[in-house]
């Protein structure tokens, strides 16, 4: 196994007085997805925004690429080829797909490889090219999920750090999307880092599983060992009692089969 | 006639309401913060030119003191941001209001205490001189107007929709934390929208000391070009023009037409009737995020 490319040791996050994480470290892999798994409020969004710049970490060390770069500005973390994706899509809503995809490629200036980068976003999702004229905020809610993830592969990054793509999504589109993600990283050798409730999804793509509760990282292992883990159930959906516990049944039939 | 000639007259006052009304956008569109000095911006760049170029100052060259004056005004917008503004980022916007009226304030008496309290004007080569078309006799200075009014627009239009830079300023306004994910340096476009903001209020001073008398309260009719940009719908560059327009044509003609003690109010009589009818303004850009 090589050396990881993203190494993340004892960081600590702070949204003001309240610890949003409390000393977490993981490693990911060159060429590996890995997936971090937990509730609302359990720190892995705030995971991401500190790894991409948004957010300073209190303490710890993140090293990317054998460079330190806990607390450095978010366009110098996109420039070293980290890319976020964020929850909820977050795209330019007046501007048109093409244009979305420019500002994707914000920090290159090598055209050349922004015309490349934007016929290889056109191959993996197709219906952007038939939207490219369109506003973002005219297309429906899996098409700006594309297009966020195809914005984030215009920064030709070495590694992208998604959040949530399956948000509000219908089930079969979180399975074309999850399909796309699983492309990318057979045949570009993506290197990604996951953060998902939606469990099982989330471990049939990663190689490697993490599971956060409040701040912490309770559990770790190989993605095909951990989805057999009969409480991974539990610790997604951070509830413990009988009557939920029904209701997760039925949901997973109806998400997953 | 006698209307064409108010028009002409009206659309060069618009004008100038409609640039300062585009710097109290471009600044809100960037950092949703509104800047109530925009006026006296204006105000001040006019009063920079006639610094410069008027004989009783330095008397420089026209054409030599208009790219200085325009320098200093970016200049001005930009340290405003970054010694000022910066730092009251993630305070409430309240703040940035009460800020920029106290500085709107502070412009005015400096100018005062500078340039004097009499009214001046820019001495400039087209004063005085006269274009004939048709029946009608127009200044020299409303032809002007119009005519750089319109290509500074066509020219932010093309910089806001082709180049690199323009499309960042663009997203950072829509949504500034994906601008922030996309790499793109938030804190330093901000800068050079205000610094942009301070240009078009330079030339906006140009002009209007060009064509009319400018003292230290001249600022004041911010007010008018705040209603011109809510008129037009507050966030829209074309909008802002626009309803500096509608608010420059509607003065002369309630002047003409309407009892003199009324007249005063037909702009924002306007204004009340597109926030009643249109609350959003003539030419919003309104777009409900879709989950």
């Amino acid at each position: 196994m090589s050396d990881p490319i993203l190494t993340i040791r004892n960081v600590e996050s702070f949204y003001g007085p309240i610890m949003a994480i409390r000393g977490v470290s993981l490693d990911v892999i060159p060429g590996q997805i890995v997936s971090i798994l937990g509730a609302n409020g359990a720190g892995k969004t705030t995971l991401l925004k500190t790894i991409s710049g948004v957010m300073d970490p209190e303490k710890g060390k993140i090293t990317f690429d054998g460079d330190d770069i806990q607390g450095s500005e978010p366009h110098k973390i996109v420039l070293k080829g980290i890319v976020h994706v964020p929850e909820g899509r977050e795209v330019f809503p007046l501007l048109t797909v093409d244009e979305n995809l420019s500002l994707g490629a914000f920090t290159s200036n090598d055209k050349g490889q922004i015309d490349h980068d934007r016929d290889l976003v056109f191959s993996y999702f197709p219906i952007l090219k038939e939207r490219r004229t369109q506003e973002a905020g005219t297309l429906s809610g899996g098409q700006q999920q594309m297009l966020a993830i195809g914005r984030g592969l215009m920064a030709n990054p070495r590694i992208m750090l998604l959040d949530e793509p399956s948000l509000g999504l219908s089930p079969m589109l979180v399975q074309e999307i999850f399909d796309i993600l699983k492309r990318l990283n057979d045949e570009q050798n993506m290197t990604m880092m996951l953060v998902e409730q939606n469990a099982n999804a989330a471990l049939e793509l990663a190689h490697h599983g993490y599971v956060m509760e409040v701040g912490r990282i309770v559990m770790d292992d190989a993605a095909d060992v951990l989805i057999k883990t009969e409480d991974i159930q539990n610790f997604y959906l951070g509830i413990q009692d009988e009557g939920a516990r029904e209701n997760r049944r039925w949901k997973r039939k109806k998400t997953w089969r | 006639m006698d209307n064409a000639q108010l028009l002409i007259s009206g659309l060069a006052n618009g004008c100038v309401y409609g640039l300062i009304a585009l710097g109290f956008v471009l600044i809100y569109k960037a950092t949703e913060a509104v800047n109530f000095a925009q006026g006296d911006f204006m105000m001040l760049g006019a009063f920079v030119s006639i610094g410069l170029t008027n004989t009783e100052y330095m008397g420089l060259p026209f054409w030599l003191a208009l790219p200085i004056s325009l320098g200093i005004m970016g200049a001005l917008g930009y340290l405003l941001d970054r010694l000022i503004i910066r730092r009251l980022f993630g305070e409430s916007q309240t703040a940035v209001v009460i800020l920029t009226i106290a500085l709107g304030f502070v412009i005015r008496f400096a100018a005062g205490l500078i340039w004097g309290h009499e009214p001046q004007t820019l001495q400039n080569p087209l004063a005085g001189k006269e274009v004939r078309f048709g029946g009608l006799v127009l200044g020299m200075e409303d032809v002007a107007v119009i005519v750089v009014t319109v290509l500074l627009t066509w020219g932010l239009y093309v910089f806001f929709s082709r180049t690199k830079l323009g499309l960042a300023m663009q997203g950072a306004s829509q949504n500034q934390l994906a601008a922030y994910y996309m790499g793109i340096p938030v804190k330093r476009v901000q800068g050079f929208i205000w610094a942009l903001a301070g240009v078009v209020a330079g030339i906006a001073g140009i002009l209007f000391a060009a064509k009319g008398t400018v003292d230290p309260t001249t600022g004041l009719l911010g007010i008018k070009a705040f209603a011109a940009a809510v008129i037009g719908g507050f966030g829209s560059l074309p909008g802002a023009l626009a309803g500096g327009l509608i608010v420059g044509v509607i003065e002369p003609f309630a002047s003409r037409y309407i009892a003199a003690g009324y007249s005063q109010i037909a702009p924002y009589a306007l204004l009340l009737a597109v926030l009643i009818f249109c609350p959003n303004g003539l030419f919003s850009q309104v777009l409900v995020k879709k989950v």
